[in-house]
């Protein structure tokens, strides 16, 4: 349960000095994008912060999001923020099951109601309800009676923050986001599939810090992680600019490293922080491993027409159009842009793949 | 896989952060006003860290912190220009950046902690051992 502690004293009681926490915040700091000189600030504040009750509910997921977090090693940054938080519930890694689990539930409820900040990872089902009850409690129902007494709700994967996977045409399930059905509680989209984990306690940690949440985008996603785009943030952009472009996975191109953009790459429409994050405790990433970003973050990247077809590929026929639009104004980026988007859309909508003739013409 | 080989040369990320490491040097000399660059967020592709690191080189200093996993500090062969690397208990690292400074500020002893120092420090020898 949420105690009284600081989390400053809780952390003092794990064993980790003033150094150590010190250390964590430039970490923290630095994986958050706040300026270096930040971490000062950050530990002064998170040595006073209360220790907040979460309450993590699980819907129609993969449990990907929480292995993510979780398998992150411990004693990390994100271990140790989420040793530092009172987690009272979270049916994946909670001891208790079925009545014991909601008692506990509804315990923290009551104990920290209008406090507690309300994780939830997957999408909820809407077609019938029954198909995905936790201790026979549908999950919409769950979720609305537990996000009243929330002060937050971080909505945690691209599942809870735009539908996921579940969602993907003829979505079955009728799955809907949180943001769907919680319209009067801030909302925090950490959206991925799945989402880094230190992007989870950074959010985390940035409520502690400053007690308030973090600047969103227009999705709802915090800008520090998700700001830029993961084109804007790769290694590989100078190859972009020069026009450098591989063509096949084992061509020359690739082999040399160049950009992945005609390769079906999603990185221009992809707001993430892998680029400089990287997963596998920073070891590497999509592109760095040679692999075209799929633009996981992104709402509806499961129904965008093709994780190998490239944006668009600007032609003569294109240029031709940008021509005249160019004559009435308009700039061409912006015309090209419409083009792929447009074509982008009538997949989506109808669930075609686009072929690269289509994207030609 | 972050292998000197080179590379770096391609992605011409490197220049961008010396440049920025010779004004901050240049900053702290007429305010001293320390700078820290945080490596984690740059965009640098495979073998653009070791040139880094071999641009800089190692100067006459080298510290190691061991709070939550070890720490490595190593003033670079130009003074004032501080490498950092922060490890967890796995080893794993998990920042690393470059400060422009006199003394690298998780060196120097924190207040809260030489407080409880004092407190702690026993009036003689004696009554340690005992």
């Amino acid at each position: 349960m949420a105690d009284t502690d600081t989390l400053g004293e809780s952390l003092r009681r794990l064993g980790v000095t003033r150094r150590g926490f010190l250390k964590f915040c430039a970490a923290t700091a630095s994986m958050m994008a706040l300026p270096p000189g930040a971490a000062a600030a950050m530990a002064a504040a998170l040595e006073k912060a209360r220790r907040p009750s979460v309450i993590w509910l699980s819907f129609q997921e993969c449990t990907g999001c929480t292995e993510s977090l979780t398998r992150s090693d411990a004693p990390s940054l994100e271990g140790l923020i989420f040793n530092a938080i009172s987690l009272d519930y979270h049916h994946t890694l909670q001891a208790a099951a079925g009545s014991a689990a909601e008692a506990a539930r509804e315990q923290a409820m009551k104990e920290s109601w209008g406090k507690y900040l309300l994780v939830v990872d997957g999408s909820i089902p809407l077609a019938n309800p029954g198909y995905s009850t936790i201790a026979g409690i549908s999950n919409v129902e769950m979720l609305k009676e537990t996000a009243q007494g929330a002060a937050a709700i971080v909505a945690v994967g691209t599942c809870a923050a735009f539908g996921g996977l579940p969602k993907a045409r003829p979505n079955p399930t009728g799955a809907v986001s949180v943001s769907d059905l919680i319209t009067d509680k801030p909302i925090i989209n950490v959206s991925g599939c799945p989402p880094i984990g230190a992007v989870i306690t950074g959010v985390l940690a940035q409520y502690l810090t400053f007690g308030q949440l973090p600047d969103l985008d227009a999705y709802r996603r915090p800008r520090a992680f998700y700001g830029q785009s993961i084109h804007d943030r790769c290694y590989r952009r100078p190859f972009y600019d020069k026009g450098l472009f591989a063509e096949s996975f084992d061509d020359e191109g690739a082999k040399k490293g160049w950009c992945l953009y005609r390769l079906g790459c999603k990185g221009p429409m992809t707001y993430n922080a892998c680029a400089t994050l990287r997963w596998n405790q920073g070891t590497s990433w999509p592109v760095e491993a040679g692999h075209p970003c799929l633009g996981c973050s992104e709402p509806s990247f499961w129904d965008a027409g093709g994780f190998y077809k490239a944006l668009s590929v600007p032609t003569a026929e294109v240029a031709r159009t940008a021509g005249y639009a160019l004559a009435a104004g308009v700039a061409i980026g912006g015309v090209a842009g419409m083009v792929g988007q447009s074509i982008k859309t009538t997949a989506a909508t109808g669930h075609q793949k686009v072929t690269v003739d289509e994207l030609e013409a | 896989m972050r292998s000197a080989d080179n590379e770096s040369k391609i992605y011409g990320n490197l220049d961008a952060v010396l440049a920025e490491v010779r004004h901050a040097l240049g900053k702290f000399l007429d305010t001293g006003e320390s700078t820290t660059i945080d490596l984690n967020a740059l965009p640098f592709g495979a073998g653009d860290e070791s040139a880094l690191f071999e641009a800089l080189g190692h100067g006459e200093v080298e510290m190691v912190l061991t709070a939550m996993g070890q720490s490595r500090l190593w003033e670079s062969r130009y003074a004032g220009v501080w490498l950092v690397a922060h490890h967890n208990g796995q080893g794993e690292r998990v920042a690393l950046q470059i400060e422009i400074t006199d003394v690298p500020s998780i060196a120097r002893s924190q207040r809260g902690d030489m407080e409880e120092a004092l407190r702690r420090l026993p009036d003689s020898p004696w009554s340690a051992v005992g």
